[in-house]
């Protein structure tokens, strides 16, 4: 047993609750819950989500610090990696697009063992085949759901609706009965693949060690929702049409509530609600985050471009040249070695107006180097 | 900053995304569809259940209805009400819904449902356009 899961998996159950038992049982409780709270959660995620890309936008990017899993641009004769070391917009842009669809880089997750006593590095390719599995199943149920929220339907959707939906299975018992409306593999395999993502960080004793309350609170909240959808769909059955009514009221600025829609509609559409408003604030901002991964969108041009740190203000430089002016009669007078040796008239001239200078200037370098980032900004 | 313009890119993006559903109907609040009942329908007055019922679970029952008519041979269904039907979509539910496009293709081409029930009693004589 463990605070921190269960700290979220109430917190789901709370939310759970309040939607269900709020909409059963306070009359005219339903506006809030299909009208008030979705409009809200949507504006929530998408002023967070600006404000935290444009937060992202203005943070300084002091090094070069792409990584890389290649040989370099070098010499002509030695065969850079373009990809994995990418030198140029292109090359960045490919590296990027790929890792954004095929998670390139969680397909690289190596785990270390000790195998009769030497170390060895195994491919551990579970949690990229989960995570895989995860998004494209998400992003497919959250495309096939523009069915509910245009008319006429795109193309598109009604074609990814036909392919999710290709593979026909029917269970028909006494106590079960599925299969009508045609299943959704999509559904499933997020319903599995959250389940495979939550068990990861339960039963893996190191990943257990690391993760938070809000490592397993979106789990839960994500369970939920594609529970309440499936049960919708295949158990409880709800009116459809009714469910679309709302929907179209909602996109089209008129809301209403139809008569006819369930409680576990509400339940749904309120845990998407609390997913909404919750990702701004949340590591699922990783959606807007991974284009402003320095490690990631920079070329590995470090040795052709010098990288200028954006922070660095013009500084004042007091050089070698310059003090030794300061000081060159003081030095030779010392005996010290001086790179200018100064012509004998001029070092006499000079002697009078030297002595008030020098002692002010250190001082006043360090105070305006201090002062100027703040007058710049 | 020099970085500033991907930036703008990326949140026009994100907000065309995000607002499709608004654009692509602009405002213009689709039509509920609406059930014509045909005369026979009318006059029988309650369906094999109820109207809620059949709104929400009527494919549950045809393909209950389907198996225990190719699977058992059994052609008799008793409602709760102890009121029997032939259970055969072709002469009992389009004998009085036989609007098909009136009735049962409004709600699925709204829901967006394409059920393969057509694939073989679309030819169904019985049925008037």
């Amino acid at each position: 047993m463990n605070k921190r899961y269960l700290l979220s998996l109430i917190a789901v159950i709370v939310l759970f609750l309040i939607s269900y038992l709020g909409v059963e049982a306070v009359p005219g409780s339903k506006w809030l819950f299909g009208i008030v709270i979705p409009y809200a959660a949507l504006i929530v995620f998408v002023a967070g989500f600006i404000r935290r890309l444009l937060t992202w936008s203005r943070s300084a990017v002091p090094f070069a610090i792409p990584t890389t899993g290649g040989q370099q641009k070098t010499l002509s004769w030695i065969k850079p990696n373009a990809i994995d070391n990418p030198s140029s917009k292109g090359a960045v842009f490919v590296r990027m697009l790929l890792e954004i669809v095929t998670f390139r880089s969680l397909f690289r997750n190596s785990r270390m063992k000790l195998r009769e006593g030497k170390i060895s590095y195994q491919l551990e390719i579970f949690l990229w085949v989960g995570a895989l599995a995860f998004h494209y199943a998400f992003f497919t149920v959250l495309f096939r759901h523009l069915r509910f929220f245009t008319d006429p339907i795109p193309l598109p959707v009604r074609l990814v609706e036909d392919l999710d939906s290709f593979f026909r299975m029917e269970i028909l018992q006494d106590f079960i009965q599925i299969g009508v409306p045609g299943v959704y593999l999509s559904g499933l395999v997020l319903l599995a693949a959250v389940t495979y993502l939550f068990l990861r960080r339960i039963f893996i004793r190191n990943v257990n060690y690391i993760s938070l309350a809000s490592d397993y609170f979106p789990l839960f909240l994500i369970f939920g929702i594609a529970f309440t959808g499936i049960m919708m769909r295949y158990v409880l059955k709800i009116d459809v049409t009714a469910a679309k009514q709302l929907a179209m009221g909602l996109v089209t600025f008129r809301p209403n509530i139809p008569q006819n829609v369930s409680s576990i509609f509400f339940v749904h559409l309120f845990f998407v609600s609390i997913l909404l408003a919750y990702f701004p604030f949340s590591k699922l901002m990783h959606l807007g985050g991974i284009f402003f991964s320095p490690t990631r969108n920079m070329r590995a041009d470090t040795r052709a471009v010098r990288h200028v740190n954006p922070w660095n203000y013009p500084v004042k430089v007091h050089t070698y040249e310059e003090y030794e002016d300061d000081f060159r009669d003081k030095m030779i007078e010392a005996g010290l070695p001086v790179d200018k040796m100064p012509e004998p008239q001029e070092a006499a001239a000079e002697e009078e107006e030297e002595p008030a200078a020098p002692p002010q200037e250190p001082p006043a370098d360090a105070a305006d180097a201090a002062a100027e980032p703040e007058e710049k900004e | 900053m020099k970085k500033s313009k991907g930036v703008i890119i990326g949140i026009i993006i994100f907000l065309a995304v995000v607002t499709f559903p608004f654009l692509y109907n602009r405002g213009k609040a689709a039509p509920v569809p609406e059930l014509v009942l045909t005369e026979t329908a009318k006059a029988a007055q309650q369906c094999v259940r109820s109207k809620d019922y059949m709104q929400r679970e009527h494919m549950k029952i045809l393909d209950l209805w389907r198996h225990t008519v190719v699977r058992s041979g059994e052609r008799v269904y008793v409602n709760p009400q102890g009121k029997e039907f032939n259970m055969s979509l072709s002469n009992t539910c389009l004998d009085c819904h036989s609007n098909k496009a009136e009735f049962c293709d409004r709600c699925h081409d709204y829901a967006s449902v394409r059920p393969y029930c057509w694939d073989c009693h679309i030819d169904n004589p019985k049925e008037s356009k």
